[in-house]
């Protein structure tokens, strides 16, 4: 899980969509294992697959054309249940990014605690971003964790994205939260003391 | 010219990192069996104990079967996540209610019930409706598993400050409107991610009016604006709702107790990064029609049209209504219905039950409806009995099923058939919540109870 971080140049996976919410992500009756591997399987499980359990060949997972570590997303990505399961999913996959004009919070926490970066662009970056992807779907972005930039190499155009210099240096040194508070022990007792 | 949730959260802060998020201090962590078997994986190999075990309490709630909870549990998949839950709090010594225990039900509403859930508390549960205990006067709001490891290790996570919004609605709600019907109509206004970033305080008259079950209720919803967490500075509702609770202070230590609380409002000249107002008087009775709870609409009016959608909202739009068998711009009134479920940490308290049985009373359920009546808690199944509720609700044909999280995301038996009409009291309506393919509509226990004895979606007024 702890993979180091640092600037990923890939091919995009679309979808086009507002308000994916995690029960999208992966659904609820996918949740009952206890490990944290093979989420993957199930990532968009219900758009992925017909009703008969065969493939739905209109989704963009399925589609031979589209492929890659980064996905693209409309606004409000991750809305919903805080089910981490959805992180584990979109890692298990083999996302290292996710792109959109908008997260929900606590999905946005469980990327970054899954060594997934996410991406806040504008929405005019996302939207040249789809055009990019429809029009040549072999089109990559470069997603620059150290310099804080993503750009779409079809068109050239690149935006800088915010991220805390805290988690960004966890990320790049593949370090998580549990070793920094677990380091930190003698200040919560003393918190513990004084409150 | 601190926010109340200033107050709290800066009461909180272990450190500050630099150019990073805070460290903050949690006083309660709550364990259901979904979002936390990772988690105390992740201690084993790390090879660390629980750090403060005695802040912490365990109960399944997601996978509980809503009949014979007194035998295991059939599917073995459920089964082993609940007995991992079991099995993970005596190994890390914390306190566990397991099904059947009477103190077992929805953690959401079993915290608060039990006095485990105090104003001026940070409150994390690996669960989105966590903001439910903000009602109470908490700081409370929903992590990850990752999270839930970090305070299972140091009783502390690391979050960056979200922003304040203060949501004020005055006036008197009308006949017929319930705190659910405020949270409906306010996601409608907000979107579901209007709130993203912010946690909200709740004020006004109508709030001030509101029971601590209608307060809970509200509270619940915040998440589905988007809001970090939702909270109502705690009054004498509050303190009369907490007094004599199972693990709410007692004697000296109530005093000392409730004259802090009485700090925790925020001050006159405090400042919010947002200010909205809603007025009571705009609200009726709310149902959803779309795939997020954002899509609602008073029951008497017409789904949107699309004239005014951009291309990306377009095509959400669409599919959401392809999803529904709906059409842009028809109303709702008079659709049949093919399940009902009252329940879940949204409505599943005793207030809903009653709002229920004051509608179905000396009246019987339609023959084309399959209701689920399920209580939040062991503790409510008992007051609906005390109460005699569960007569006038089995006169009326209906049954009253065993606590636990049921239909709201069927990770048990409940679940809605594909195609299938739900109205529901829950608090989600996303594609497959409550089962692949069901149809979810949320709206409130008197909307609930007027389809259950209507077979199709009715204004409750009509009814009352």
């Amino acid at each position: 899980m702890k993979q180091k971080f640092n600037i990923i140049t890939s091919t995009c996976v679309p979808l086009p969509l507002e308000n994916v919410d995690t029960d999208q992500i992966i659904p609820a009756r996918f949740l009952k294992a206890t490990t944290r591997e093979g989420f993957g399987d199930n990532l968009f499980r219900d758009w992925r697959y017909n009703a008969d359990g065969s493939l739905n060949k209109d989704f963009v997972l399925n589609n031979p054309l589209y492929g890659g570590q980064v996905l693209v997303a409309g606004k409000n990505f991750g809305s919903g249940s805080s089910r981490e399961h959805a992180a584990w999913a979109i890692a298990d996959y083999g996302f290292r990014v996710v792109v959109s004009s908008f997260f929900a919070d606590i999905h946005k926490n469980n990327e970054l605690n899954n060594f997934v970066l996410p991406v806040v662009v504008s929405e005019e970056f996302l939207k040249e971003l789809f055009a990019s992807i429809e029009k040549d779907p072999k089109m990559e972005v470069e997603v620059d964790l150290p310099n804080q930039t993503i750009t779409n190499k079809a068109t050239g155009r690149s935006e800088h994205f915010e991220i805390n210099a805290y988690k960004k240096h966890c990320l790049i040194n593949g370090l998580d939260d549990i070793d920094f508070l677990v380091a930190n022990k003698d200040k919560i007792e003393a918190y513990e003391q004084h409150r | 010219m601190n926010t109340l949730f200033d107050k709290i959260w800066d009461a909180h802060v272990v450190q500050q990192i630099n150019e990073g998020p805070t460290q903050l201090y949690i006083d309660r962590l709550y364990c259901h069996e979904v979002t936390s078997p990772q988690a105390f994986d992740g201690l084993r190999a790390r090879g660390l104990k629980c750090f403060r075990p005695g802040h912490i309490y365990c109960m399944p709630d997601h996978n509980t079967p809503t009949h014979d909870q007194d035998k295991p549990i059939q599917d073995p998949v459920s089964r082993k996540q609940v007995d991992a839950l079991a099995r993970n709090a005596a190994d890390f010594g914390i306190t566990h209610f397991g099904m059947m225990n009477p103190k077992n039900g929805i953690i959401h509403v079993v915290g608060p019930e039990r006095g485990l859930t105090l104003p001026g508390m940070t409150i994390v549960c690996g669960d989105s409706h966590t903001s439910t205990h903000g009602a109470m006067g908490a700081v409370a709001f929903g992590i990850g598993t990752s999270e839930v490891e970090m305070v299972l290790a140091s009783q502390c996570i690391l979050q960056t400050r979200p922003k304040t919004m203060r949501i004020t609605i005055d006036g008197k709600l009308g006949k017929g409107v319930t705190p659910k019907d405020v949270a409906l109509y306010m996601m409608s206004k907000m979107t579901t991610s209007g709130a993203t970033g912010y946690f909200v305080e709740y004020a006004g008259e109508v709030v001030r009016n509101m029971s601590m079950e209608g307060r809970l209720t509200l509270c619940n919803l915040s998440i589905e604006m988007g809001a970090r967490g939702g909270m109502v500075a705690p009054d004498e509702t509050t303190f009369e709702y907490i007094k004599g609770r199972e693990y709410a202070p007692k004697g000296e230590e109530w005093e000392k107790s409730v004259a802090y609380w009485k700090t925790l409002k925020s001050d006159d000249d405090a400042v919010f990064d947002k200010e909205v107002r809603y007025d009571a008087a705009d609200i009726e009775p709310m149902i959803t029609y779309g795939t997020n709870p954002g899509m609602g609409m008073g029951i008497t009016q017409s789904i949107p049209t699309t004239e005014a959608m951009s291309e990306v909202e377009k095509t959400s739009f669409e599919k959401s209504m392809h999803y529904m068998g709906f059409q842009p711009g028809e109303s709702l009134l008079g659709k049949k219905v093919d399940y009902v479920f009252l329940g879940a940490c949204t409505n599943g308290r005793i207030e809903d039950f009653r709002a229920f049985a004051s509608i179905v009373k000396g009246r019987h359920k339609a023959d084309n409806i399959v209701a689920w009546l399920v209580p939040g808690s062991w503790m409510v199944d008992a007051q609906i009995r005390e109460e005699g509720l569960d007569k006038v609700l089995a006169e009326a044909g209906f049954e009253i099923r065993q606590p636990g999280c049921s239909a709201c995301l069927a990770m048990n038996d409940d679940k809605i058939p594909a195609g299938k009409y739900s109205v529901s009291t829950s608090n989600r309506n996303f594609e497959g919540r409550q089962g692949p393919g069901a149809r979810t509509l949320l709206a409130s226990p008197l909307v609930a109870a007027a389809a259950a004895v209507t077979g199709v979606i009715t204004d409750p007024r009509d009814l009352l």
